[in-house]
Formats: C-alpha cells, sequence, structure tokens
C-alpha cells in the first residue's frame, strides 16, 4: 500500500491536524496553499537546490567509520558503521535544511519578519542566519533557562542580527518557547513567518519540515548504492521533535527491508519521571497544535522533561512519529544521559568528530545493534549535528572550567 | 430552553447585553473559586465563563498565564474545576457557566466522562480554544449530547463563509475575538470590531459576544453598542493577582468592578 501522508487536513492516522485558537486557522490554510502550489513549481524548486547546494554545502557525505565499527566489533558482532554527516552542513547541523525551505516560501508570502523558537539554539542560529541573508527582521524566543545553558548560541544569533527573547514562563524550556513563538504569530500574523525548527505544530509544519529535511534520505537513497552497494540494514536517528529522523526515514517508507529506529532522550531512565521520551514512556494527547504522543500527567498538565541534550528535551514528537509507531514500520527507543555521554566520547576519541549530544543518542543505539549483527550488516547513523555547542555542557558535567 | 438561550432572551427583551466575566478556576485557590462565581453575579454577571486552567496556554497573555500556574499550584484539576460548578450551583440556578480552555485535560479526563461531569455539575457550554472547527465532529455530537452548547472563537482573520460555517456548528453564542493578539492585550479598535459583528449578524441569528482586550467601564460600554455581550477576563484576573495573598477581600472587589461595568453598559 502507498504511505499518502498527511491526509488534506493535516492527520496522520489519528495524529497530527491543526489545534490552534482561530486567529491562526486561516494563516495556516494561506501557507498549505502557498506550500501545495510551490512545492511543484520549478523556478521555487531550482531556486531551493541552489541554496542547498551552494549556501548549506549539500549534500552531506556519507562517511564509513571503519575505526569505530572495529573497536565496537572487539565486543562481538560487529556490523559497520556509517554517519550521515549532517554536522558538516552550513550552522553545523541539519536544522539549516529546513530553515532554508521555510525562509524562502516566507519571501514568496511576502513576509518581512521571520520568528522561530529555539532550545539548544541550533534552529535559532539556523533561522537567523537565513534571516541574514535574506535581510529580514528576525526575532528568535527561547526559554530563559536554556538561554543561561547555551549562551554561545546566544551570542551567535545576536551577531547574525537577530533579537533573541529569553522566555520566563512555564517551565522555561523549549515548549514555552513554542508557546511564546504562537503568541507572536497570533499577534503579527500580517507581517509574520513562524519557522518552526521541527516536525511538529499545526498542519501543515509537520510535513513542511519533514519535506524540508527529506534531502538526507534522498541522498542516502543514492549514496548507499555507491558506497555499500545495497541499501543499509537499519538506519538510526535520534527523535526529539525528530525532524532529522523523519527526513532520513521518509525517503525509505517504501523500502520494508531497511530497519527505522528513531531514538528518544532517556535522560535518568524511563522509569524516572527525568526523561524526553514521550514515544516511550508517554501516551497521546494535544500539545501545540497537533495530537501526538506526550508527557503529561494525570490531569493532562503538560510535564516537565530531561535530557542532558537540550535538542531533545521536548515533551512531544512529530506526529508522523506517533503515526510510524503504531504502524509499526519505525521502532522508537531510549538512550539516557550516561550512554549517550559515552558515545560522544568515543567517536570524538576514535573518529576525530564531535558530535552533538542530542546525534550521541542515536550513535549509542547504534552500538547496542552492531554488537548483535555480523560484519556483513550496515547501519547508517544520522549525525544531525556537530558538538562544538555542547562542550561546555560537558566540561561542567566534568568539573572542567572554561573560559 | 437551554439557559444561556434563555439569558439572551431575557435581556433582548429588556434591551441589555450580557455582561461575561472570565476567571481561572482555582486562582488563587479552589476553596475560594465558587464563592468568587457568586461575587460575580452579585455585581452583575449575566454569564461566567470559567477558565480551565492549563500549564501551556499558548493563546493567553501573561495574565492568564499566571493565573494558570497560580491555580495549578493551588491543586486545581479538572476533576476540582467541575466540582467548584457544582458547589456554585448549589445555590445558583439560574446563571450560566461556560467552561473555557485547552484539549488535552479533557483528552485526558475521557471526552464521555467530561460531558457526563460536567452536565452533572450544572455546566451550559464549553469552550475549548485549541479545538477549531475542522477537528471538532468527533467532539460537538458528545457534548450536544449532554445539553453542553460548543462555544467557538471567531476572529479577525476569520473570512465571512468561514464565520457562517463555524456558526452552523456552534449553540449559545459566538465569541468574537476582537483583535489580532492573545489576551490581556490592549488595542481594540471598537469601530473594526463593529465592522465585523454587523457583518456577522448577516450569517447567523446566534447572539454574539465580544471579547479581548476590554479592560475598563468606556470600552465595555462602547462594545455593549455593538455586540450582545461583553467578555471582560484579563482585567478581572489582574485584580485576583494583586489579591491573591488576601483573598478574603477578593469577593468585594469583584463585585465593585463588575459593578462598574454593568452600570457602564446599562447607562445609555
Amino acid at each position: 500500500m502507498a504511505y499518502d501522508f498527511p491526509d488534506a487536513r493535516g492527520h496522520f492516522g489519528p495524529y497530527g491536524g491543526q489545534f490552534v485558537a482561530e486567529t491562526l486557522m486561516e494563516p495556516l490554510a494561506r501557507l498549505t496553499e502557498a506550500y501545495a502550489r510551490l512545492k511543484n513549481d520549478p523556478a521555487f524548486l531550482a531556486e531551493l537546490d541552489n541554496d542547498l547546494r551552494h549556501y548549506v554545502g549539500r549534500p552531506s557525505p556519507l562517511y564509513h567509520a571503519e575505526r569505530l565499527t572495529a573497536k565496537w566489533a572487539k565486543n562481538g558482532g560487529g556490523a559497520q558503521i556509517w554517519l550521515k554527516r549532517e554536522d558538516l552542513n552550513h550552522t553545523g547541523a541539519h536544522k539549516i535544511n529546513n530553515t532554508v525551505g521555510q525562509a524562502l516560501l516566507a519571501k514568496h508570502l511576502g513576509k518581512t519578519r521571520i520568528i522561530a523558537e529555539t532550545g539548544a539554539g541550533q534552529h535559532g542560529v539556523a533561522t537567523a542566519t537565513i534571516a541574514a541573508r535574506l535581510g529580514l527582521k528576525c526575532v528568535v524566543y527561547m526559554g530563559a533557562e536554556d538561554v543561561q545553558r547555551q549562551s554561545p548560541n546566544v551570542y551567535r544569533m545576536k551577531l547574525l542580527g537577530a533579537e533573541v527573547i529569553p522566555v520566563k514562563s512555564g517551565t522555561q524550556t523549549l515548549k514555552d518557547a513554542l508557546n511564546e513563538a504562537l503568541r507572536d504569530w497570533v499577534t503579527h500574523v500580517d507581517d509574520t513567518f513562524y519557522i518552526i525548527g521541527t516536525v511538529a505544530g499545526p498542519h501543515p509544519y509537520p510535513m513542511l519540515v519533514r519535506d524540508f529535511n527529506a534531502v538526507v534520505g534522498r541522498e542516502l537513497l543514492t549514496q548507499c548504492p555507491e558506497r555499500i552497494g545495497r541499501l543499509p540494514d537499519a538506519m538510526v536517528a535520534c527523535v526529539g521533535g525528530g525532524s532529522n529522523a523523519i527526513g532520513m526515514f521518509y525517503p525509505f517508507l517504501p523500502h520494508p527491508e531497511v530497519r527505522l529506529v528513531g531514538v528518544e532522550a532517556g535522560g535518568h531512565g524511563i522509569d524516572t519521571p527525568d526523561h524526553a521520551a514521550p514515544l516511550s514512556a508517554g501516551m497521546p494527547g494535544v500539545l501545540h497544535g497537533n495530537k501526538t504522543y506526550i508527557m503529561a500527567n494525570e490531569d493532562g498538565q503538560i510535564s516537565n522533561t530531561h535530557s542532558i541534550s537540550a535538542g531533545l528535551d521536548y515533551p512531544g514528537v512529530g506526529p508522523e512519529h506517533a503515526w510510524l509507531k503504531d504502524s509499526g514500520r519505525a521502532q522508537y527507543v531510549a538512550v539516557n544521559d550516561e550512554p549517550a555521554l559515552a558515545a560522544f566520547h568515543e567517536l570524538t576519541r576514535v573518529e576525530g568528530i564531535i558530535p552533538a549530544l542530542e546525534s550521541a543518542h542515536a550513535l549509542a543505539y547504534a552500538q547496542q545493534m552492531a554488537t548483535g549483527l555480523g560484519p556483513d550488516h550496515h547501519i547508517v547513523v544520522n549525525l544531525s549535528g556537530r558538538g562544538d555547542k555542547d562542550i561546555f555542557t560537558i566540561a561542567k558535567r566534568e568539573g572542567i572550567e572554561l573560559l | 430552553m437551554s439557559r444561556i438561550d434563555e439569558t439572551f432572551s431575557r435581556l433582548k427583551g429588556e434591551g441589555r447585553q450580557a455582561l461575561i466575566p472570565y476567571i481561572t478556576a482555582g486562582d488563587p485557590h479552589p476553596d475560594h473559586s465558587a464563592g468568587l462565581m457568586h461575587a460575580l453575579v452579585a455585581g452583575g454577571a449575566d454569564i461566567i465563563e470559567l477558565g480551565m486552567p492549563f500549564s501551556d496556554p499558548m493563546a493567553d497573555g501573561p495574565i492568564i498565564q499566571l493565573a494558570c500556574e497560580r491555580a495549578l499550584m493551588a491543586g486545581t484539576t479538572l476533576r476540582r474545576t467541575l466540582a467548584m460548578v457544582a458547589q456554585f450551583r448549589r445555590t445558583n440556578r439560574n446563571t450560566p457557566v461556560v467552561l473555557m480552555g485547552y484539549l488535552n485535560p479533557i483528552e485526558r479526563f475521557g471526552l464521555d466522562a467530561f460531558a457526563a461531569a460536567a452536565e452533572q455539575a450544572g455546566v451550559d457550554g464549553v469552550l475549548i480554544v485549541d479545538l477549531g472547527l475542522e477537528e471538532a465532529d468527533s467532539y460537538l455530537p458528545v457534548l450536544t449530547a449532554r445539553g453542553l452548547a460548543p462555544i467557538f472563537l471567531l476572529s479577525p482573520t476569520t473570512p465571512l463563509a468561514r464565520m457562517a460555517r463555524i456558526a452552523e456548528h456552534a449553540s449559545g453564542y459566538l465569541y468574537y475575538v476582537s483583535l489580532k493578539g492573545v489576551t490581556g492585550a490592549a488595542n481594540l479598535d471598537v469601530a473594526a470590531v463593529a465592522a465585523q459583528v454587523q457583518a456577522l449578524r448577516g450569517v447567523t441569528a446566534l447572539p454574539v459576544a465580544v471579547g479581548f482586550g476590554i479592560r475598563d467601564p468606556a470600552t465595555a460600554a462602547a462594545v455593549a453598542q455593538i455586540a450582545d455581550g461583553v467578555v471582560v477576563g484579563s482585567a478581572l484576573v489582574n485584580q485576583i493577582a494583586e489579591l491573591a495573598e488576601q483573598p478574603e477581600a477578593l469577593p468585594a472587589r469583584l463585585t465593585a468592578t463588575l459593578s462598574a461595568l454593568r452600570n457602564a453598559m446599562d447607562a445609555r
């Protein structure tokens, strides 16, 4: 059966949809129409392709991590580990794929002001970057706690000309930044385009963000046969909201022989309250404009989450992942802070690649998988971002003072 | 005839408009809410909108966000909110109560169980901010079967054809959001609202209440000239915030504030 989601109203099975205040319904309808028109417009696609190639630096390499493969093989098994190097993109993560696409939409819609939410700051930096290039005013909402945790990215955004507004409501993290961005959008809906950074939010955002990130999976469909000689046995990606994972998975949905594994943040463990793994340990609900798996208490109030990685520290997840979980096409697992940290160090020391803490979660799970598989198996890990932004977090944890 | 319909029908006969205060349930504490609801009625409230607090109220400004935080900190749950309505109903059989909030707590409670419990508590209408017409198909029959009027928001961005579609599925009244923004914003343009409400009357016979940005008697009076109801929320919630540490002073303050709005609306 052909996979044809979302439907016209933005549903992925029972998930997705548009759960927002009335003021945003018409702007969302206009965005949906505009995207339907532009996504097949050769001029728009040529402009997007040009940006991805010459500004972002695509295609990103598919790298065979041979030393890591050999090291992990010593524990028995030893599947081949391949890394999709999204960390080599301009601004250091997959996030730019989406911001370049949405910013082009904003330009075509005649919007002059861009807003965004950000957790770790990668999406904020990617948005501020493209806003600078297009000469658009840019405002980024960021939880006050994240502003503290990620001060280098805050400064980068400011250098790029963006205004960074610390959000002091609620838990002062990503979910609250998203609330505040939605409030801004309701208030400035005439001139403002909201660039959502993940595959969450109301329709058409989960579809838009997926489509703009799907360049990752499309490249792999070409690169894997060239490098491996066939498609891989499994692909592994971390899942916070889930944009890097969906970008990798989506073009592979029609290839059932390729196992798709999403890795959520287990924090201190999914049997504790301190994690960010709604697919592994949450239940369906409604948050930020869509129906999906979320973390909430028995009264439906959204829970505080925890992950060492700010980019995974979110109580919801893209609705398409909810559907891929229920339908069984993808599996979702959780990796705790400690193994993610271990994988961070291992890749850094063995391959000379410093991964983002987010991506380190995927890597840690790939290691577990690899030990059960022989060397004729191939696993592709989405190395969704580079870890330069995380060195302060790591240093602090290890009791080292920088600067 | 439902309590909401009776209220608008009576007011129409008297040539008056509905004064519809909003407070957040459980703010500053669940034990005070039924008393505050009676105080609102004493000040001239015709319908009460009672907010169901939510951790992530994305359509609300800072005043109501903080009210939600106070209410949740004080232990408010959806079940306790329904108990507040039941308590209010013991001594007030006439004033309609509309619950206003976000979908997730209702989803977690269970829609069927919520609708049954709301009917039993004496709730008259439900306004779910993040449940627009497109997603409401499976919700509306459950609410209406329990005598709960689905109240919908309309906004300055809503095209007229869409307003007509929403009006077909709504009952009780329509809530016209006066401005592009969140609750508690301050740039209400009465002339623009008048034009929109006039257009809306061309597609529906339902009463139209106007809210967002109405904070003083003069604005309430101006809006009463053009609409069937005036919703006042953040201005009241702000007073609750000021007196959160002296809750014994709250009923008199709310009654006085409502009376001033009431007098201004009725004084023409």
